[in-house]
């Protein structure tokens, strides 16, 4: 059974990391539209997608995943915004869980947007 | 929706831009009762009279990217489907309580689904509310308090990959034990 002497475990070593994410101003941002239109479209595998692939390639104190609401496209849900400071902002739709990995690699880590999954290009 | 699992979602972050602080998150299922309760109650902002009767409406919303709203009627349809009730109260500067009933065998029942996940996603996504979650059945019942886990962790976040991971197997272990051991 999970004990609260684990926590504290973790507790204790995520304290002994500084936590360079809040400090970190080049932090990117992964933004998962998570309005009603998003979340019956199917935002939350995708959003859980994100956090793994994430904590996978240890890049969490470089990358937040975090929900926003509906940005009023909402035939093109799932969306996702991926903020990358001194970077355009790019809009993913119609997003899937396995088009996430792509996005990671590519995007947020070789710094190549992935056209084909963008907005521009269905539109 | 295809799980109420998402409608928890959906109306939760009715409480999260109410401005709340405080989210409870109540799932109560008695197979003898034939009956599931969802609870969401908040300490947020809360709605006049007239602002309840229109979040019924869904042609009504805050929101001005868009002109309808679908997270209140949907789950409104969802439990009024089966035969269920539902129920929002609220005051202003108090908060708001919104209760869906559901009649477990009926054929329009949506399934809960995983109700685990929407819960975590919850505190990931608002590391700085706190959210009670606690689930029953007719063999048990737990609570997740993330008041409690703030006082362990000193200051550390909630969003912290590893405490979520901790959350998750929490939530994943105690599900089990309120379902009779199984697998759920």
């Amino acid at each position: 059974m999970k004990s609260l002497a684990e926590l504290q475990a973790i507790r204790d070593r995520a304290k002994a990391q500084i936590d360079l994410r809040k400090e970190n101003p080049n932090a990117a941002r992964v933004l998962v539209g998570m309005a009603t239109c998003g979340i019956a479209a199917g935002a939350r595998p995708v959003l859980n997608a994100f956090t793994e692939e994430i904590a996978k390639r240890g890049l969490t104190q470089d990358v937040t995943v975090t929900q926003t609401g509906c940005i009023g496209i909402c035939q093109y849900e799932p969306v996702v915004e991926v903020e990358v400071p001194g970077e355009e902002k790019v809009t993913y739709v119609k997003v899937a869980p396995e088009m996430v990995a792509r996005i990671v690699n590519d995007h947020l880590v070789n710094h190549n947007v992935v056209t084909e999954y963008t907005i521009g290009a269905i539109k | 929706m295809r799980e109420l699992s998402l409608n928890v979602m959906d109306v939760a972050q009715n409480s999260v831009r109410a401005k709340a602080s405080l989210v409870k998150i109540e799932v109560s299922e008695s197979d003898r009762n034939d009956n599931l309760t969802i609870a969401i109650s908040d300490n947020g902002c809360g709605m006049t009279d007239e602002q309840v009767q229109q979040v019924i409406d869904p042609f009504f919303t805050t929101r001005t990217t868009r002109k309808v709203g679908l997270g209140v009627p949907l789950f409104k349809l969802s439990a009024e489907q089966t035969g269920g009730s539902f129920d929002i109260r609220s005051k202003v500067g108090e908060g708001t309580v919104t209760t869906a009933s559901y009649v477990k065998s009926s054929v329009d029942m949506t399934p809960l689904g995983d109700i685990n996940d929407t819960v975590k996603i919850l505190i990931q996504c608002n590391p700085d509310i706190d959210f009670v979650f606690t689930h029953s059945t007719d063999t048990g019942s737990f609570t997740l308090d993330t008041r409690e886990l703030r006082e362990v962790l000193e200051g550390v976040s909630l969003d912290t990959p590893d405490v979520l991971e901790w959350i998750a197997q929490f939530l994943e272990e105690n599900t089990q034990n309120i379902y009779g051991g199984a697998e759920k």
